[in-house]
């Protein structure tokens, strides 16, 4: 409703300019095919590298592949392990999204909807938590992580992987819950339904979009991320596949088709995803923000 | 009575686990690294409380410099080029209509790929064998020839900016375009009527419109710049002779490698409060401009 009530606008804006207005929008196509091209054109690259062999990267390194061979593909998902790679991401990235939901839930619900005391001073700490640098806590945090036991397991790094996604969370699910009307589970609590059922029976379907844009950026966070990969995990069967490309592609320097068509099947999930859901994607970002 | 305390306890009870994971994992660990950049530490035998000795070393450690001197030129390089191209994308983008969302998607992809794969594709392109250099040889133009982006030391630091520009800058130019959005279009009116050019409209109608956006869009590239890590450690491992190395790297090395964890939490506390100032400088315009 809204976006159509905005393309109407600005539709008419674009009609009401005067006519001089209309004569720059050629130099605007420009730019923007030029950026367009510096944006895409390394992907490219990425793709059609990974259909050729070593030999013909040599003779003939960024045009079109002679031929759509797959077998680049078929020899990266086997040298590199990758089967091993993406259930170790599976296992990440889900473990982190359901904790992410778990710890974030609850905690957003007390915040919007509960007698929680000392609200105000409990977002505060929020806000100082999300600008907290990783740097001030890695150090302690691998060593108290060697103590117990959790380094070198994915349990270890899924935990690590909810405590930084929480607090964000919390406070994006918040809003989400304070604009759904009290007298809703009022109603259910009449009907005889205790906190945990009006929570996940009456708030949690009305709250959904919300929960969708944290496990979204949760996951992708997962997917991706390196820095405390790469320290926390030593055992490269332990490794996700991102990390363990990393492995990979240091292994076979220069085999560019063989390391790119790993590349490219560790992007095409993202891609689908954000062809899928764009609207989610770019909501979800701007609202974590950093990752930068 | 009795009803009210109750509620209070399932509130609590409610918020504990996050907060608890909280404290375990993040404030926790926070607070002990200012006590540990106190002392003599190896990570696993008792700390020895040394005063101020780590500090001392840090202020006469030339790598110390060396790493943060390489994160300010990283943060001058992000505070221009990846700004005016978010800026000077989002603003082409917020004046046509048929194709807008096509390259909106297509300046998006980028910021998507994981870094190791961003990081690959350019050292495919940068290759001086396999890459730009090789197949601007075969038609006969010989600049790149011999250039090695990644393993020269007058490049490298630029080099990896560079990669890291390419990820960022599109997330930039949907964040300015959504800002540029929300200007009320009778503003644009009025500057044309006024006989504005792109010029004029951009800098006294776009440019004070997404004034909050831009603060905000500073605060993450100056934050962004003093923590980065992923490519430098993909790309160069801080290398050629310490030539891209960043205070992260650092940190790291310090801690988990030299097992000298008492001083990378002296490093690690320099960086914090470094983009804690700059966090502080920002939201102290943010305010001024709110007011």
């Amino acid at each position: 409703m809204s976006t159509l009530a905005f393309r109407a606008r600005r539709r008419t804006r674009t009609e009401e300019r005067p006519p001089g207005g209309l004569g720059r929008t050629p130099y605007s196509y420009l730019v923007l095919t030029v950026l367009g091209l510096f944006a895409f054109l390394p992907v490219l690259v990425l793709i059609v590298n990974a259909f050729k062999t070593s030999l013909e990267i040599g003779t003939n390194p960024l045009g079109l592949p002679s031929s759509l061979d797959l077998s680049n593909f078929a020899e990266a998902w086997r040298k590199g392990n990758m089967a091993r790679g993406f259930a170790n991401t599976a296992v990440l990235v889900l473990g982190t999204i359901v904790g992410t939901w778990l710890f974030a839930g609850t905690a957003a619900y007390s915040l919007a909807r509960l007698n929680l005391p000392l609200k105000r001073a409990i977002e505060n700490y929020l806000f100082v938590i999300i600008s907290l640098p990783v740097q001030m806590f890695i150090v302690p945090l691998f060593f108290l992580w060697v103590k117990l036991g959790l380094i070198n397991t994915l349990v270890g790094l899924v935990v690590i992987y909810v405590a930084l996604n929480t607090p964000f969370s919390v406070l994006l699910l918040r809003t989400f819950l304070v604009g759904i009307p009290r007298e809703l589970d009022e109603a259910a609590r009449i009907d005889g339904a205790n906190e945990w059922q009006v929570a996940t029976r009456v708030i949690l379907p009305l709250s959904w979009p919300g929960f969708a844009t944290v496990g979204l950026v949760a996951g992708l966070g997962a997917y991706s991320e390196l820095l405390f990969a790469v320290t926390f995990l030593i055992d490269v069967e332990k490794m996700p596949v991102a990390t363990s490309f990393l492995q990979f592609s240091q292994g076979f320097t220069q085999l560019y088709n063989l390391v790119n068509a790993a590349g490219v099947i560790i992007v095409i999930p993202l891609i689908v995803l954000f062809l899928l859901m764009q609207r989610r994607f770019i909501a979800g970002l701007a609202a974590s923000g950093t990752k930068g | 009575m009795r009803q009210r305390r109750r509620s209070r306890l399932i509130a609590i009870a409610f918020a504990l686990p996050a907060l608890a994971l909280n404290l375990l994992v993040i404030a926790g660990p926070a607070v002990s690294s200012i006590v540990y950049s106190f002392t003599d530490w190896n990570g696993i035998t008792s700390p020895e409380f040394v005063g101020l000795a780590n500090w001392s070393r840090l202020i006469a450690d030339g790598a110390f410099w060396n790493a943060i001197g390489n994160n300010f030129v990283y943060l001058l390089l992000f505070l221009t080029v990846p700004l005016a191209m978010g800026l000077l994308g989002a603003f082409m983008l917020a004046r046509i209509r048929r194709g807008a969302a096509l390259f909106r998607v297509v300046y998006f992809i980028p910021y998507l790929l994981v870094s190791v794969i961003t990081a690959q594709i350019w050292r495919n392109i940068l290759d001086p064998e396999f890459g730009l250099a090789a197949a601007l040889h075969g038609i006969g133009i010989h600049w790149l020839d011999g250039v090695y982006f990644f393993a020269d030391k007058r490049f490298a630091l630029y080099s990896v900016a560079f990669v890291d520009n390419w990820h960022f800058w599109g997330f930039l130019v949907v964040l300015f375009l959504a800002a540029m959005q929300g200007i009320d279009s009778a503003q644009y009116e009025a500057a044309r009527i006024d006989g504005a050019n792109a010029w004029h409209e951009f800098r006294h109608v776009v440019l004070p419109g997404i004034r909050p956006t831009l603060t905000f869009a500073l605060t993450i590239i100056a934050i962004g710049s003093m923590l980065v890590y992923d490519y430098p450690f993909i790309l160069t491992q801080g290398g050629p002779a310490g030539s891209t190395d960043v205070a992260s790297l650092l940190v790291n090395r310090t801690a988990f490698l030299a097992r000298d964890a008492g001083y990378a939490s002296a490093i690690a506390l320099a960086l914090s409060v470094l983009s804690a100032i700059f966090l502080v400088l920002f939201g102290f315009l943010r305010r001024r401009e709110e007011s």
